[in-house]
């Protein structure tokens, strides 16, 4: 049985296409199928267009070679660029663009465009075909018993049910659980507090009223340079703020401050974006991804946008020296919420 | 006895006046011990301390009250409410006034930078005033503008520490809460840079010489003049703001370019 079995019969095929062809509007010529001069003028911008891409091939290649990388160059409208991206982007598009439109101009304005008349038949089977393929289905439904034996039936059942479930007790093989690493960072008793990125130590003294640093630990260049990855620095990230301590609402432990200086993490709750956009009057400090904002002076607690908890402090204190030391780790995970946190 | 009382009352009075005389100038003498010295590079003379006042009468006391004291906010009275400008230091008002800040022409949620209404001397002199009302951050030296040898590369890394976060990382500015927002910097100079850190203005964070030394700002100050003379790599620079501009871009000129390309492929020709 092909798809052409229900066209109609062969000699009504001919007729059916003069009948369709008929309830057509009348075919109108275009300008180029009747103008020999609007044809050749048709014809010459095709080739053009074939023409124009070939050349721009060949100057993509001369500007590769040619035109240094560093060169910029000064266009109007679009201010100071690099000539050399501009101007392999601007050959190599118009070389692929003037293919295609030499293309669609060709067949739209020279290539037949006479209407043909092609028979479809219809999307549905026979009645007979439907009819032979419900008998078939029941017979062979009876044939297996699969509705006299629920035993059979029930029990295939359980078992298909149960198929899946091997492929998702393998999911937890992906990859090793986190363990205790989303929990701890490299914050001890005692870490001294050093600039990030040039790596000096702080004295209290040294931040001004109103003042803001990006800090992190003294020992994570080291572990940096061992490890070889960001996931320290991703966690250790801290911001230290000072404001006057009358200034101060509340802590998120007694004392966590040292004469003002506060240190949170670094780190947005939500989904662990770098934040530290910090204004110093109202000591909001808001993430720049999802907006979320948080109140330094009062715990760090959310007072606006998605993140669902407050911002992590780090307890702070000086050493022996006069420099800025974590006086504990971070009480609680820093960074976005995760399976295993619990609600703490 | 009415003579000699009043001999006497004229003792007392003269008595009086020379206590005033050697007291005050005790004072005078012993405060200018106190004052802080001006800071070096800086020749504050008494005239143009005396123009900086006149400037501050005239222009800045209707707000920050005749001695810099500041005004409270308050409709009742027709407080101005114009912070106190004690202690705010020279680098201060030369930031606030050179990038035409100050003086404010409405009270709004941030001082916008706008035309510069007085000339380098009147900065200078109106700076120089302000800076005798109490000890605050000093303008920068020549040689600590000097960007000669900088190091950009860890300027790039302090400002990608410390500042894209507001300003974005071509300095193009964002936005904060409240109609605030951190401005672009790409129209600050060196100077005007140097002074917003160590100033912090409006709701910027300070950013002291010691957490980010002389040494770390001229170089941070250096990547940030790399960034203006930098050409746009990609093309347009759509403001250097990310994907918000460049989508838009792609999503209005893109979209109507591609939708222009159907409608010509599916176009009758006549």
């Amino acid at each position: 049985m092909t798809t052409h079995d229900n066209l109609p019969a062969a000699a009504d095929h001919a007729q059916a296409i003069e009948q369709a062809a008929s309830a057509l509007p009348a075919h109108k010529p275009r300008r180029t199928d009747v103008d020999p001069r609007a044809a050749r003028r048709a014809e010459r911008q095709v080739a053009l267009m074939f023409l124009g891409s070939a050349v721009m091939t060949v100057l993509f290649v001369v500007a590769f070679v040619a035109i240094p990388v560093d060169r910029s160059v000064y266009i109007w409208g679009f201010g100071s660029v690099n000539a050399s991206n501009i101007a392999l982007g601007v050959t190599f598009g118009l070389a692929i663009f003037l293919i295609g439109a030499g293309a669609i101009h060709w067949s739209k304005k020279l290539m037949n465009e006479k209407e043909e008349v092609q028979l479809r038949h219809s999307l549905a089977s026979t009645e007979e075909d439907r009819q032979a393929a419900i008998e078939a289905f029941e017979d062979y439904s009876a044939d297996s018993g699969f509705a006299q034996r629920p035993i059979i039936r029930r029990s295939l059942l359980t078992a298909m049910a149960l198929f899946p479930i091997p492929l998702v007790v393998m999911l937890r093989d992906l990859g090793p659980l986190p363990g205790e690493a989303l929990r701890e960072t490299l914050w001890q008793p005692g870490s001294r507090i050093i600039t990030d990125p040039t790596g000096r130590p702080i004295r209290p003294s040294d931040l001004a009223l109103g003042g803001l640093i990006s800090a992190m630990p003294a020992d994570l260049p080291l572990v940096q340079e061992e490890e070889g990855n960001l996931n320290a620095r991703a966690k250790a990230a801290i911001i230290l703020v000072r404001m006057e301590p009358q200034e101060i609402v509340s802590q998120q432990g007694d004392n966590w401050d040292y004469g003002g200086i506060l240190a949170f993490s670094k780190i947005c709750t939500h989904v662990g974006c770098p934040i530290a956009l910090y204004q110093q009057r109202t000591h909001h400090l808001l993430c720049p991804c999802h907006q979320s904002t948080f109140d330094l002076a009062d715990s760090g607690n959310v007072v606006f946008g998605p993140a669902a908890r407050r911002l992590p402090q780090l307890p702070i204190t000086i050493d022996p020296e006069g420099f800025l030391v974590a006086k504990d780790g971070f009480a609680e995970p820093v960074g976005p919420s995760f399976w295993e946190r619990g609600d703490a | 006895m009415k003579k000699r009382s009043r001999r006497r009352s004229l003792a007392a009075g003269l008595l009086m006046g020379g206590a005033l005389v050697v007291v005050g100038s005790g004072y005078a003498v012993v405060s200018a011990e106190t004052t802080p010295a001006p800071p070096a590079g800086t020749t504050s003379s008494v005239e143009q301390l005396q123009l900086g006042r006149q400037l501050f009468l005239e222009g800045c006391s209707s707000c920050h009250g005749l001695d810099g004291e500041g005004i409270a906010a308050d409709n009742a009275t027709g407080g101005n409410g114009g912070p106190s400008l004690i202690g705010v230091g020279e680098a201060s008002v030369d930031f606030q006034v050179s990038t035409g800040r100050m003086p404010l022409a409405v009270p709004e949620a941030q001082a916008p930078r706008k035309d510069v209404l007085y000339s380098q001397d009147e900065i200078a002199a109106l700076a120089a005033y302000v800076a005798t009302l109490g000890p605050g951050p000093a303008n920068p030296t020549e040689e600590e503008l000097n960007l000669e040898g900088a190091n950009i590369a860890e300027g790039g890394e302090i400002f990608r520490t410390n500042c894209t976060q507001c300003h974005n990382f071509a300095g193009s500015g964002g936005a904060l809460t409240d109609g605030q927002y951190a401005p672009a910097i790409t129209d600050a100079t060196p100077k005007q840079i140097w002074q917003a850190m160590v100033t912090g203005p409006q709701q910027m964070p300070v950013f002291s010489n010691e957490t980010i030394t002389p040494e770390d700002k001229k170089n941070l100050i250096a990547y940030v003049e790399s960034l203006k003379v930098e050409p746009n790599n990609g093309g347009l620079g759509l403001g250097r703001l990310g994907p918000v501009t460049e989508g838009l871009f792609v999503w209005t000129a893109g979209l109507f370019f591609l939708i222009a390309a159907a409608v010509w492929i599916g176009a009758k020709v006549r």
